[in-house]
């Protein structure tokens, strides 16, 4: 008799054990780490019981801080305390100074194009703080949820470009994520609110953060999330609604511009309290500590406040005209408005945005954690843990990608608001007898001139084969994967002669920077990089090993028997190298899986594709 | 390899230039629903690579056959039409003018006494003439197999709904423009 397996108490009772996975939103103000138990999404309190993680990071000479504990010294120490970092994910130093009148950190003079804030710790990149964040969510996380993440899923503004989705990929890969999608945080907030409430039809997500804003509209159809279109500010959040009153306060209090960095941030503190003061009274009253010792006391009205922030309100209705048209739907169509984001607390931001969409808004989920929670239901449905599930998000690039053509003129790819995975092809010529070789500049934006736009990237195709003026056809690829990421290559068609290049990150890390700098923080860490990176390989064959099998159970019979004998064969291979410790060989292993499935996995994905509409075309009968 | 399917045969429909909307879009979630990376997040790498690309290739056909303007031109490129050589295309005189009086009817918007009226009696007639290209275009293509004259004819018909678009873009940028002013 053959002896039945007892599950352990804890452990799933599915084929496939139930993987850990939890959803991030890496906000400008606060951060939360979500994950779901037992069907339902939850955020995940610190052992203080508290949710929200300020996006803070304190750096002294002996430690990093993160979180509360950092926001509480950022009047005492601003120089060394980081916040709102996300307003400079993937920004140039050039950026940063266009962001207002005065900044609060040392910026380091250097020649990279990634702005390095100086602190007592040394230099620091907004990846490295950014990473810091995600570094202390993970611990939660971990402790909370009793084992290590196998994925997650970041939340990123829908109108954040590309330079700034690289740099939160490359801030969680430095946190040791492994991060399975960039998801959209107004989609995030849509999944949040749609599964709870089954809702179908045309919805718009309102999302007013600490930093930035977004307007989404989707569609819903049985759990197929389709965005329409997107729109949006990457710098406009609470933090102008803060500036708006801190300006005021200035004025009131006479505090001239070059007063002292301790009381810039004592009165974006203050200003800040006032605000949330003012979500629940007709008026509020104000103490500020002034520089030389003495103190200002005044009063805010409600009145006042509305009247200071109407502008940035206005600045959002734009926006949301813009999203409606481009979705191609009237206000009367919308069937529900979701507000999104800590700033949508502020009564005269929901006063306009109900009018403006003729509504009544929802607002019963807490506008601070719905994004997590969305976040973490679609990292639960990615890592598999949820095999039957209906939910899919098909989201869109939020503007448009081009190149640079003659004149200094953009010539667009990619227009905005196209549904992501995307590829598509434009040819150029050349405009020199035996012009060797070709500047490509890839850009991102709807202006037509180049100085307007985004530059992403600039890179050259060599090796062109003498031809006269206007005979090469340089077919240049674009192609935006669901990430939103963008990678670009380039080949000669006529001669055959393929010259491929690959985009260089303008803002993001080269993959070698970032392998350098986990080497560093590693080594600090008196770890052995040698010995993770063989971790690194036998989990990643054990995935490819699972992946085949659960392939080959659904489907074998594409394969004949001397077809199977290969795959399996090799597979067998893998997964003895597996056990041993020759990293090399396990890397050499997963290819020769890889190359030798790749029939099976082509025949798979076309029987799936033809069998999708099967069920269709017998109902139309 | 399937790569040769047309988008027609990828989503099971008769070549037409009448799609009926919602069953597109129906087919088009199913499709996805088998194809999208999501769905492979787990997978190995090749099966990655290839779900992005053929859902890049299913989001492609979606939106080819989603507009009437490009499933015109897809359909003519069927039949064997090559938009190649667009810069040496001839567009009658008469139609030109009228490109030209409406562009610059469009410029002088800010001008006028009511600028958001004019804009919109403008977005409208441009709206108008687009209904009818595309109007034409169903004729045409609904004849089946076409001759040299007919897909000359109709090729006309696609390069003046390029100016069409690009005057509706202008039109909506200056909108913006004006609304931004406000």
């Amino acid at each position: 008799m053959a002896l039945l397996q007892i599950s352990e108490p804890g452990q799933s009772t599915n084929p496939h054990e139930h993987r850990l996975a939890a959803g991030i939103d890496l906000g400008t103000t606060n951060s939360l780490i979500a994950s779901v138990k037992s069907g339902l999404a939850e955020t995940l309190p610190n052992e203080n019981g508290e949710v929200s993680l300020p996006s803070v990071v304190r750096y002294t000479e002996n430690e990093i801080v993160v979180g509360a504990n950092a926001k509480s010294m950022a009047a005492e120490d601003p120089l060394n305390t980081i916040s709102s970092v996300k307003r400079y994910m993937g920004r140039g130093l050039k950026d940063i100074k266009e962001l207002g009148g005065r900044r609060p950190y040392e910026f380091v003079d250097t020649d990279s194009v990634v702005p390095r804030i100086h602190t007592v710790a040394g230099d620091v990149s907004p990846v490295e703080v950014s990473s810091e964040i995600l570094k202390s969510l993970k611990i939660r996380a971990e402790a909370s949820l009793g084992d290590s993440l196998t994925g997650v899923v970041i939340t990123v503004p829908a109108y954040f470009d590309d330079a700034q989705r690289q740099a939160t990929k490359d801030a969680g890969k430095l946190a040791g994520l492994n991060v399975l999608r960039l998801l959209n945080e107004p989609t995030a907030a849509a999944v949040a609110y749609g599964l709870d409430k089954q809702e179908e039809g045309v919805i718009a997500v309102y999302d007013l953060g600490g930093g930035t804003f977004d307007i989404s509209i989707l569609r819903l159809n049985k759990g197929v999330f389709e965005v329409m279109a997107t729109a949006g500010d990457t710098s406009l959040g609470g933090d102008d609604l803060d500036y708006a009153v801190a300006k005021w306060i200035m004025a009131e209090a006479k505090i001239n511009d070059d007063a002292s960095h301790h009381q810039m941030r004592r009165l974006m503190r203050d200003a800040c309290s006032a605000k949330e003061a003012l979500s629940n009274a007709g008026s509020t009253e104000l103490t500020i500590e002034l520089d030389n010792g003495s103190s200002w006391n005044g009063s805010l009205t409600l009145k006042k406040f509305n009247e200071l922030v109407a502008p940035l309100i206005q600045k959002t209705l734009l926006p949301c005209k813009r999203a409606l048209r481009d979705a191609g739907v009237d206000v009367a169509e919308v069937k529900s408005v979701v507000m999104v984001g800590g700033s949508t607390r502020v009564p005269e931001v929901r006063n306009k945005v109900s009018e403006f969409f003729e509504q009544e808004l929802l607002t019963d989920i807490n506008p601070d954690t719905v994004v997590a929670m969305g976040a973490a239901i679609q990292a639960d449905v990615l890592v598999g843990n949820k095999a039957d599930s209906d939910l899919l998000l098909l989201d869109i690039t939020p503007l448009s990608l081009g190149l640079e053509t003659m004149g200094g003129l953009v010539e667009k790819v990619i227009p905005r608001n196209t549904t992501i995975p995307v590829a598509r092809a434009q040819d150029f010529t050349t405009f020199k007898d035996g012009q060797s070789a070709m500047s490509i500049h890839v850009l991102q934006g709807e202006r037509e001139l180049v100085s307007d736009c985004r530059s992403l990237g600039k890179f050259a195709l060599h090796d062109i084969p003498a031809m006269v003026a206007g005979a090469a056809r340089i077919r240049v690829t674009f192609q935006v994967d669901a990430d939103g990421l963008l990678s670009v290559s380039a080949r000669e068609e006529t001669s055959g002669v393929e010259s491929s290049i690959e985009v260089k990150p303008s803002y993001g890390l080269t993959d070698n920077e970032i392998e350098t700098m986990l080497r560093d923080s590693i080594e600090h860490a008196e770890d052995d990089v040698g010995a993770r990176m063989l971790r690194e390989q036998q989990v990643e064959a054990e995935r490819v090993l699972e992946a085949l099998e659960a392939a080959l159970a659904d489907d074998g019979h594409l394969l004949n028997e001397a077809e199977r004998k290969v795959v399996d064969n090799v597979a067998n291979n893998l997964s003895e190298l597996c056990k041993g410790n020759d990293l090399r060989a396990i890397k050499d292993a997963i290819a020769e899986v890889d190359t030798a499935a790749a029939e099976f996995v082509a025949r798979r994905m076309d029987g799936n594709i033809k069998k999708a509409l099967a069920g269709h075309n017998v109902n139309e009968f | 390899m399937a790569q040769t399917r047309t988008h027609f045969e990828l989503f099971e429909l008769p070549v037409s230039f009448d799609v009926d909307l919602s069953d597109l879009s129906q087919r088009y979630r199913e499709l996805q629903r088998v194809v999208h990376p999501d769905k492979f997040v787990n997978a190995t790498d090749r099966e990655r690579l290839l779900s992005v690309e053929k859902a890049a290739v299913i989001n492609e056909a979606y939106q080819v056959l989603k507009t009437p303007q490009r499933r015109a031109r897809y359909m003519l490129e069927l039949q064997g039409v090559s938009f190649d050589d667009e810069k040496d295309m001839a567009v009658e005189p008469a139609f030109l003018m009228e490109q030209i009086e409406l562009r610059e009817a469009l410029s002088e918007v800010s001008q006028m006494a009511d600028p958001i009226a004019t804009l919109n009696s403008i977005m409208a007639d441009i709206k108008k003439r687009i209904a009818g290209v595309i109007g034409g275009l169903r004729e045409g293509l609904e004849q089946g197999q076409l001759d040299e004259v007919q897909k000359n004819s109709l090729k006309q018909s696609i390069h003046k709904m390029q100016f069409l678009n690009k005057l509706q873009e202008e039109a909506e940028y200056q909108e913006e423009n004006l609304l931004d002013a406000l």
